[in-house]
């Protein structure tokens, strides 16, 4: 695409061809007025509000397409006079209860009313009864929905689950005489509001999709709200502290909205969290999981001192998980470095070696995707992560790139999903042998890679799977005859041309993939994923945990590499944790514990935990400043939403004889050798501009070295017979601080698919024992779970009651175990 | 008007210009300005005032406490909440606009959905302590709730008193008795408001 040329308002502005005008100008802070356009997803020309001029023609900016020499003009008095007639036809019969509505204030409905000087009625129409509904965490109220239908769009073409659609309103028709006396556009957006109101697109009775809430984010009015924030406080009392998504690696920004708890209580709560729907969207955990904080009412002096006589004296090494920050990361490894502990963290270790051996042959400490690469490229590949749960927003990228660039996509997991298989019919889902990623990442070399360059050894290698055999098939082929036929009234005789389909035989060369079996899939797979290439041209892949603990981890960490260097895949390696990443680069990580360790946040033999279950108490990630290294190499800030009153970290760290005020002040140190730069906390920016950048943090520094080209074949991989568990959370959930939060809080489970519950003939609330060899066994109650498919059920790590750790004692997160029933008596 | 009319500080005909007594310039003329205030006498005028009035018999003062003065309804004390007087409901919707405006930042409230989903105001509060009554919250409020009182007799040994719901809404008993009134003051609805209202048309 190139780059052209265009006018807006008697200026030059350079844009991309076929470019949507509104936009550039949104790049070129031109304010365009636009109702239903959602940014990255496709126009609907719901509102028409985004009317322009181009080349005095009459044009919807949100889908007229840039091109050399366009001439646009924003504003006319015949525009303007448009848009306030439609602006008045949306205030038809709109209850008049700003009063009470939840969007008042930063309603969009309300702005361009007042922006379009609405100051009288010149329509009526009859209203019609329209109900609320309660759909779970969602609250509709369609009698404030003016039919943008943005919720519609951004729920397909950016979360990729089509849950909402519109339905008949069954209201008055309009009166034809309306047509003289009301403008254009204005009749034809009444004529079409007044037709519909959104309903769910299964016919459910309540929203049976992963209630992300992505929906109520960008409604433009009150309609589609939280049902928990509903009536709790009006938007202009809430004080809105940006922070990052502390659940996972996406570390999104979000606004965490705060205000007094209630009249006698001063202490400030979180009501809401809020986003810049426009920019990024946001999963439920990180939008409902926010109130996760760790309350303590003042500091516990008796376990301070313990904890720091302890590491002057018992103690040998530190374990803890990576929710937690990059100066905290810092903090441990400066002890480390003082006093010689053991840091251990099992999740950052894994993740480290992957990414150590991934640089060997990639020749770079990092890979190269991130998630606007995803959403950017136009054939999407994810291997070796459960999407849906582990990483929603890789997800919403990948499906926006499959929806808007006209793109198609492969999904490789074991265990077959139904929310990420409905994203695109031209998603192919494959579900695929447990065990066989080191087989799946051959065949993507096999595929994609460039022959020519990539190292011979592996290019024979990858010959080696290919047996060509010659096969007769019939094929039909066209042929013309002619022949002579004779009219029978003028008795001439013609000469007519037809064609027959005639069966012939051919010789063909079939090229057999052995790599196909060994993955497990249908033997047209690359037939399949031919077609699907037809016109790509970007390409990215995303990788995920199931790879770091791998037993063939190394090698598939290796070809990863060599995928990055020799193929035009861009790579997401998603961190398995919120800061998985950072920690790995910031933390000298240890295999083995000592005899005496500190635990944070995880159990030690003294342990700090900010879940309020250990011995000294911690702040929780919204009661702390610092930085995550986001899945998108960035370093992001994020702030304390809530006040903490205990110790943190840097208490111990300066009692034991490290030296800084805040922890804020070890965020220029953090190493730079790692790609760190020397930039103080209060300097980082959180936020997109307007032309969609995300200006949050910076971005790390790739570091480039030399490669070798050392790969090891596939090792045979069998898996025994009998039941296999995944370890995985289910939508919501990605750890115990999620399931502190009061709209998320759940009992776990073995969540099994209705296949799976009909195979062993369970039912959903059955108890049955997991065991496994080892002598590991579990008690636990089943959960029907209709977003996974097949015979694989799973287990999660969400729920501290409930102990799943001895079935991954390897971190693989495939187990075998043995399932069975438990009878009541 | 527009905004220049409001910078407009030239004042019109009709006002009378006090310039002052001149200031003495010399030791001498203060000398002379001591002795005449002394001697004039004023101090005599004012006594002669009062004794005047004394012997009238004519008092204006009232006899508070056992008399107590009627206050104009613009008076500006401890705020009520006010209840609509066709239901007896609260008419307070919870909207925070009061809340809002409040220059003193002294008002706040609790609200939440009920089980007829409708919001409501489950505690308000506004602290006397920083109130300065100026009436913005009157004059803002869409549904004439909160509106000042005519009490003037706020002392309490408590400073939270007054500041409650409880304390501001009229009392259903009161209510029964018809004895809620009106307000007329800030933000009341202006006589001739019917007439400032432009017409929607209906469909039915
Ligand atoms: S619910 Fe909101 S986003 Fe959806 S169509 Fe109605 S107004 Fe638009
Ligand atoms: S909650 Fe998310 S998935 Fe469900 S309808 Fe809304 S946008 Fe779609
Ligand atoms: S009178 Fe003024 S200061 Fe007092 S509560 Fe009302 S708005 Fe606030
Ligand atoms: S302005 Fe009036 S209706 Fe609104 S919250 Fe205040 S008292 Fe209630
Ligand atoms: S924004 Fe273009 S039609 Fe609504």
């Amino acid at each position: 695409m190139s780059d052209v040329l265009i006018t807006i308002d008697g200026k030059q502005y350079t844009a991309t061809e076929g470019e949507y005008v509104l936009g550039v100008a949104r790049r070129n802070d031109i304010f365009i007025p636009a109702l239903c356009y959602v940014t990255n997803c496709s126009p609907t020309l719901a509102c028409r509000l985004c009317l322009v001029d181009i080349d005095g023609k009459r044009a919807y900016s949100c889908n007229a397409r840039a091109k050399e020499g366009m001439n646009v003009i924003t504003k006319t008095e015949e525009i303007e006079k448009e848009r306030r007639a439609i602006m008045e036809i949306y205030d038809i019969n709109h209850p008049l209860e700003c009063g009470v509505c939840d969007q008042s204030g930063e309603c969009e409905l309300q702005n361009y009313t007042l922006h379009m000087g609405v100051d009288s009625q010149h329509h009526c129409i009859a209203d019609t009864h329209r109900p609320t509904k309660q759909w779970g965490k969602i609250h509709y109220d369609a009698s404030l929905c003016i039919v943008c239908e943005r919720c519609v769009t951004v729920c397909k073409d950016m979360i990729g689950e089509s849950a909402l659609k519109t339905v008949p309103r069954g209201g008055a028709e309009l009166d034809k005489t309306w047509k003289d006396k009301t403008e254009k556009d204005a009749y034809a957006m009444w004529n079409k509001l007044q037709k519909s109101i959104i309903g769910i697109a299964s016919g459910a009775e309540t929203l049976d999709c992963t209630q992300c809430g992505e929906c109520t984010a960008v409604c433009p009015v009150g309609a589609l709200v939280g049902s928990d924030f509903q009536y709790t406080s009006n938007a202009w009392e809430l004080k809105k502290i940006p922070a990052a998504n502390p659940h996972s690696s996406d570390c999104s920004l979000l606004y965490y909205d705060v205000k007094h708890t209630s009249t006698s209580n001063p202490e400030p709560k979180i009501y809401r969290v809020n986003s810049d729907h426009n920019y990024a969207p946001l999963h439920a955990a990180a939008r409902y999981g926010f109130d996760f904080q760790n309350e303590v009412t003042c500091k516990d002096e008796t376990a301070f001192a313990r904890v720091v006589e302890l590491l002057q004296t018992n103690v040998d090494t530190i374990v803890f998980d990576s929710y937690i920050t990059n100066e905290e990361a810092l903090i441990l490894q400066k002890l480390k470095e003082k006093f010689g502990f053991k840091l251990v963290n099992e999740d950052a270790k894994a993740y480290q070696n992957f990414l150590k051996h991934f640089a060997s042959t990639a020749g770079s400490n990092l890979y190269s995707g991130d998630l606007k690469s995803v959403s950017e490229s136009n054939f999407v590949v994810s291997f070796g992560t459960a999407i849906k749960t582990d990483s929603p927003n890789a997800g919403y990228a990948m499906n926006n790139a499959i929806g808007m660039n006209k793109g198609a996509g492969l999904y490789f997991h074991p265990v077959a999903d139904p929310i990420v298989s409905a994203y695109s019919k031209n998603l192919l889902s494959i579900t695929h042998k447990i065990g066989a990623e080191e087989a799946i990442a051959y065949l993507l070399l096999d595929l994609f890679g460039d022959k020519e360059t990539m190292p011979k050894s592996v290019v024979d290698y990858l010959t080696s799977f290919h047996t060509i055999e010659k096969k007769t098939i019939q094929e039909s082929v066209k042929e013309d005859i002619k022949e002579m036929v004779k009219d029978e009234e003028s008795g001439e005789e013609k000469e007519v041309v037809k064609t027959i389909t005639k069966m012939v035989d051919k010789e063909i060369e079939v090229d057999t993939n052995a790599l196909i079996e060994l993955i497990g899939a249908e033997a047209d797979l690359v037939e399949k994923i031919t077609k699907l290439l037809d016109k790509k041209d970007s390409f990215s892949l995303i990788a995920g945990e199931d790879l770091f603990n791998h037993p063939r981890a190394e090698n598939i960490a290796k070809l990863l590499g060599l995928i990055e260097r020799f193929t035009a895949f861009k790579l997401l390696i998603i961190p398995s944790r919120t800061n998985t990443l950072g920690v790995s680069l910031i933390c000298d990580l240890d295999d083995a514990k000592g005899n005496f360790s500190l635990g944070y946040n995880v159990k030690g033999d003294f342990t700090l935990s900010a879940l309020g279950k250990g011995d000294l108490d911690m702040p929780a990630l919204n009661q702390q400043e610092g930085t995550f290294t986001s899945m998108n190499k960035r370093v992001v800030p994020t702030n304390a939403a809530l006040p903490f009153k205990g110790y943190c970290l840097n208490d111990i760290a300066n009692a034991v004889g490290l030296e800084a005020e805040w922890t804020i002040d070890y965020t220029p140190y953090l190493p730079s050798e790692k790609g760190f730069k020397a930039e103080k906390f209060d300097h980082l920016p959180n936020r997109f501009e307007n032309d969609g950048t995300e200006n949050r943090g910076y971005a790390l520094e790739l570091q480039t070295f030399t490669c070798k080209d050392e790969v090891e074949p596939i090792s045979s991989f069998t898996c025994k017979e009998g039941d296999v568990v995944y370890r995985a959370n289910p939508v919501h959930q990605f750890s115990a601080f999620t399931n502190k939060a009061h709209q998320l809080s759940e009992a776990g489970a073995l969540y099994a698919s209705t296949a799976f519950l009909e195979a062993k003939s369970l039912h959903d609330g059955a108890v049955v024992t997991v065991e496994n060899e080892a002598g590991a066994k579990l008690v636990i109650a089943v959960k029907e779970e209709k977003m996974i498919d097949g015979l694989i059920a799973y287990l999660p790590t969400f729920d501290t009651k409930i102990d799943t750790a001895p079935f991954f004692k390897e971190g693989y997160r495939f187990a075998h175990v043995v399932i069975k029933g438990v009878e009541h008596v | 008007m527009e905004l220049k009319d409001f910078k407009q500080r030239n004042i019109s005909p009709g006002y009378i210009f006090f310039e002052g007594e001149k200031a003495p310039e010399t030791g001498w003329q203060a000398f002379q300005k001591v002795v005449k205030r002394t001697l004039k006498g004023e101090l005599f005028v004012g006594l002669w005032i009062v004794f005047r009035e004394m012997i009238r018999f004519d008092i204006h003062t009232i006899q508070y406490p056992a008399q107590k003065m009627e206050m104009s309804p613009r008076y500006r004390a401890i705020h009520r909440l006010l209840r609509l007087f066709e239901s007896g409901s609260e008419r307070c919707i919870g909207c925070g606009l009061c809340e809002k405006i409040c220059i003193s930042n002294c008002i706040r409230m609790d609200t939440h959905i009920d089980e007829k989903s409708r919001k409501v105001v489950s505690e308000y509060s506004i602290n006397f302590g920083r109130c300065i009554f100026c009436g913005y919250c009157a004059e803002v409020c869409p549904e004439l709730a909160i509106v000042h009182g005519v009490e003037y007799e706020n002392a309490s040994e408590q400073r939270a008193h007054f500041g409650l719901k409880a304390d501001m809404l009229t009392p259903l008993d009161t209510f029964r008795a018809n004895e809620q009134k009106e307000f007329p003051g800030f933000g009341a609805l202006s006589d001739n408001a019917d007439e400032a209202v432009k017409q929607t048309p209906l469909a039915y």
